[in-house]
């Protein structure tokens, strides 16, 4: 315990950490989105250690499983006609550097300065996946639904979004013109 | 420091990097990445929280914050698969993902 | 023309009659001038060559005139007969002055109605002539539209009962006079002769407008008659003779003589006479009815209707200054006519100098015998002049055209009717005794100047101009009808048609039987003009003094006529380059009179060259002076102009398109921020964020809500 935090924290907390600087300083997009999955695997990690198991899992299921597979599909589908000659950072990036870390520190300091006093680590709370169905089918059922709509709609969305757009042929056209 | 505390300084410094991806990289997909961190980064908060939490606090069997969580994945979810979308239809039309090249608006 | 007749007709609608209970022929005496200028307007409508429309609707509208000229004679004639007022009078307001009104008015009185009837009986006369005279002349429509209006204007000026309206008739008379002297255009003599007439009857009508106004302005009206309102009633003319105008005169004097100057002008008095015979160059229906019967009569009518104005303030048994200057004016234009008349050759021109003459004896006989005495002059007058003008129309046209008396001859075998009627036309105007009008109505004058206790110079003049008178109308018949054919050999002269000789018939009738209407036996005219009663009385004959005078006046008639044809037809005149008898015994007096005394001349060298001067003057300053005026001015405005066009252009313009620049630039800043640049927008909105957190953070520990 180091600073009163274990060594299994520490450790996910800086494989987090730099999977998460990776996927912003590396060039490559394809390793930067692999980074991605290194991040989003240290998460899971973390959620497991704190006791989330169900959330730690799906964490893993859709965002190592979907999110950063899509990711990688965009990626590769956008490559292009050839490579890209602009530079991998904005012209500004300075700019969005300080301002993010004036949001770390605010962060930061908000946490820094909320603690004064240790709060006892209190027991986790008993959860099983059979109670969060439960809980999913009487307490959370109009978020499940609106969710479920929602996801109905992204999916649509992101289906005719993405879609090539149909050559239609314009015999309309043609024919009123002609006349 | 606290655990609890530990756990947010490491959701803060997540979410000022995927805040740093967003604003300074150029990509439109690595800008998607980025804040795709900072909803993870979120959701770490919101499960530290769910588990460190008093018991006086704990309504509806102590499941709010690991609900608020899942909520958050499976948005989070379709939120990136719609705007993958959105960056692969753009492309389709002008060959690039450069964010400063986007400015068809510009009058 | 057309908007004055209309205001007059809507301002009738609200007339105020004044007489009492009018009758038909009183109420409606508007349409005796009304109907043919009518007529004109409908004429005027047509194309040349309906010419009998044209015709018709001239002599048809004269016609109407005629009949209700009757009419109203037989009104006025029945009025004498009962003794109740002869004279009648409708007026009207045609415009509001504010307080007071202009009025406008009609009279009929008995020497309206002579006049009436006189004008439209021998117009008529002469309208029908014309319709042979100018059958072949290509502008027949045009002409009868002028005729037609001239018979309206005229008999507008007979009915006028307000000066005002009796000028507006009068310049549309003077108007039609030029059109007609001026009918054949082409000729640059007739278009001279017509611009002649107009100018120096303008020098007199600007004298009556000026006695006009100044009448209007003392006395504050322009009707003649007025129920004791009028101008020519006792009131305003006390107020007349009270007022001093300049040199000792009153202003019943001065504006008299204006008048006259008017009347002057349109009579052809000297020395405004020069244009009388110039107007001969108008067709001969045109020298007839205007120039002999009617037109150049106005003026003497003028004085006729003036004559109380003129004649007031006189001492009995004397006259006034008005009026003496009237019959000397007379008289000199009588001797002055008739001496030039002597040595023409033209025989229109002849005609023309002897009515000078002969309009000298109607001045003469108002001025000292009174407005019957002229007036009666003026009626025979009319009609023996029309006779002779229309004979010698007749004469010209028979001769193909030819109107120098030295060309002609031996008429009375070729045209014997044309010979009659004109003998006898001759004979009334040279005053042969007791058989034509002439005699009676020119002895009266000579009786009345006589007996004219200012001077007896007006009565020798008249008596020389009697002699003279005989002298050369007797010189021109022997030319023309006497002596052998002096016209080209090849060609005869024949006899006019029935159109032309049926109203020489006619007029000749006239000239033999008016003369039994004058005759101190019988004064029918006197007595009518003056609505006296009337009686047959043969003593009036054994008046002292009486006839001696007639008898003496009869000799100097004989011997005029006989020198003339001892002169003349005695020894027949053979050849067209003879020279004339009086030529030869006088060559320079001969010269003088045929030059008609250099009076042209005279107006060439002074007047005319004075308004030569005058007109170059104008014309200097007005291309120099008023010229340069304007174009100064208008160069300040050119100059302005662009000095607003340069300020204008550079100032306003300029900082107009500097504002536009920096507002297209501006718009330029703020399009930017809206080119789509997400990274941007993502760094404000989280700059945003962090800035509003912190501050939530701040206050609410600053506040103690925030336990930091």
């Amino acid at each position: 315990m180091i600073f009163g935090i274990s060594i299994a924290f520490l450790l996910t907390a800086i494989l987090t950490v730099l999977g998460a600087l990776a996927a912003a300083l590396l060039k490559n997009l394809v390793h930067c989105a692999l980074s991605l999955t290194v991040t989003f695997a240290g998460l899971a990690l973390l959620y497991l250690q704190l006791g989330a198991q169900f959330a730690g899992f799906s964490q893993i299921l859709v965002y190592i499983g979907a999110v950063a597979i899509l990711v990688v599909f965009a990626i590769l589908l956008t490559r292009g006609a050839g490579i890209p000659e602009y530079r991998d950072f904005s012209s500004s990036w300075l700019a969005g550097l300080v301002i993010a870390a004036a949001v770390f520190a605010l962060l930061g300091w908000a946490v820094a300065r909320s603690f004064p006093a240790n709060i006892a680590a209190s027991a986790a709370p008993a959860v099983t996946v059979q109670s969060i169905g439960a809980a999913l089918m009487s307490t959370y059922v109009l978020p499940l639904e609106i969710v479920a709509v929602l996801l109905t709609v992204a999916l649509i969305g992101a289906v005719i979004v993405a879609m090539p757009e149909s050559r239609t042929p314009k015999s309309g056209a043609e024919a009123s013109g002609g006349k | 420091m606290t655990p609890l505390a530990a756990f947010l300084v490491v959701a803060a410094l997540v979410f000022a990097i995927g805040l740093a991806i967003a604003l300074t990289r150029r990509n439109a997909i690595l800008v998607l990445i980025g804040i795709e961190l900072m909803l993870n980064a979120a959701n770490l908060n919101l499960i530290a929280f769910w588990r460190f939490s008093p018991h006086a606090n704990r309504h509806n069997d102590g499941l709010t914050g690991m609900m608020f969580a899942i909520f958050s994945i499976a948005v989070a979810a379709a939120e990136a698969a719609v705007g993958l979308g959105l960056v692969i239809a753009y492309h389709r039309h002008t060959k690039t993902t450069d964010l400063d090249a986007m400015t068809r608006m510009k009058g | 023309m057309i908007a004055c007749s209309a205001s007059l007709m809507t301002a009738w609608e609200a007339r105020e009659s004044i007489s009492i209970p009018t009758s038909w022929i009183v109420a409606n005496l508007w349409l005796i001038p009304a109907v043919p200028m009518a007529a004109a307007g409908l004429i005027a409508l047509l194309k040349q060559p309906r010419r009998k429309t044209a015709a018709a609707l001239s002599i048809g509208g004269l016609s109407f005139s005629l009949l209700l000229a009757i009419v109203a004679f037989a009104h006025v004639l029945t009025a004498w007969g009962q003794g109740t007022e002869t004279r009648e009078v409708v007026n009207f307001n045609w415009i509001d002055l504010g307080a007071t009104h202009l009025q406008l008015g009609w009279i009929l009185d008995p020497l309206a109605a002579v006049m009436l009837v006189m004008v439209t009986f021998v117009g008529l006369l002469i309208f029908i002539y014309s319709t042979g005279y100018m059958a072949h002349d290509e502008n027949f429509t045009r002409f009868f539209c002028f005729l037609s209006l001239f018979a309206g204007g005229m008999l507008g000026v007979l009915i006028a009962n307000s000066l005002l309206l009796l000028f507006m008739c009068w310049e549309i008379v003077g108007l039609t006079s030029y059109l007609l002297i001026g009918f054949w255009y082409h000729k640059p003599s007739a278009a001279a002769a017509a611009k002649k007439a107009f100018l120096t009857t303008r020098v007199g009508d600007i004298f009556f407008l000026l006695g006009m106004v100044w009448l209007f302005a003392q006395t504050g009206t322009l009707l003649f008659y007025n129920n004791g309102a009028g101008a020519m009633e006792p009131v305003a003319l006390a107020t007349l003779l009270s007022h001093p105008a300049a040199l000792g005169l009153s202003a019943a004097t001065a504006i008299g003589l204006l008048i006259f100057a008017g009347a002057a002008g349109k009579s052809g008095q000297l020395p405004l006479h020069v244009w009388l015979p110039d107007a001969m160059e108008g067709p001969t229906p045109v020298s007839a009815l205007i120039h002999a019967a009617t037109m150049v009569a106005a003026g003497v009518y003028l004085v006729a209707r003036v004559y109380p104005l003129m004649s007031a303030g006189a001492a009995a048994g004397g006259s006034t200054v008005s009026l003496t200057v009237v019959a000397w004016v007379g008289a000199l234009t009588a001797l002055f006519g008739a001496l030039v008349a002597v040595a023409q050759n033209d025989i229109k021109r002849i005609l023309a100098y002897s009515t000078v003459s002969q309009l000298g004896y109607m001045m003469v006989g108002l001025a000292v015998g009174g407005v019957a005495v002229g007036m009666f002059h003026l009626i025979t007058h009319a009609f023996f002049k029309a006779l002779l003008f229309l004979g010698a129309g007749s004469v010209i046209h028979g001769c193909h055209e030819e109107q120098d008396i030295r060309r002609m001859g031996r008429l009375r075998i070729a045209m014997p009717l044309t010979f009659l009627t004109y003998s006898v036309g001759m004979l009334a105007l040279s005053g042969f005794p007791i058989f034509f009008s002439g005699f009676w109505s020119k002895d009266a004058i000579i009786g009345a100047a006589h007996a004219w206790p200012i001077s007896q110079g007006p009565f020798v003049l008249l008596l020389l101009g009697a002699l003279l008178t005989a002298f050369y109308m007797m010189r021109q018949v022997a030319y023309v009808f006497f002596g052998s054919w002096r016209g080209p050999h090849h060609t005869h002269a024949h006899e006019s048609p029935l159109a032309m000789t049926l109203p020489l018939s006619i007029l000749a009738a006239f000239a033999i039987g008016l003369g039994l209407l004058g005759t101190p036996a019988w004064p029918w005219f006197t007595s009518f003009i003056e609505s006296k009663s009337l009686s047959v009385d043969m003593h009036a004959f054994s008046e002292p003094g009486l006839l001696p005078l007639m008898g003496f006046a009869i000799l100097l008639v004989f011997a005029g006529l006989g020198a003339g044809w001892w002169l003349y037809a005695v020894r027949p005149i053979e050849n067209a380059d003879q020279k004339d008898a009086l030529e030869q015994a006088s060559p320079t007096v001969f010269g003088w009179l045929a030059n008609r005394l250099y009076f042209d001349e005279l107006y060439e060298a002074t007047v005319l060259r004075w308004y030569a001067v005058l007109a170059w003057l104008s014309d200097w300053l007005d291309r120099r002076l008023w010229g340069g005026v304007v174009t100064a001015v208008s160069s300040g405005f050119r100059s302005l102009g662009l000095v607003n066009k340069s300020v204008d252009s550079q100032w306003i313009d300029g900082t107009f398109d500097k504002g536009c620049e920096e507002l297209v630039t501006g718009g330029g800043v703020l399009a930017w921020l809206q080119a789509g640049r997400t990274p941007g927008y993502l760094r404000i909105l989280t700059l945003g964020v962090v800035v509003l957190a912190g501050l939530a953070l701040v206050v609410g520990a600053v506040t103690g809500q925030v336990r930091l």
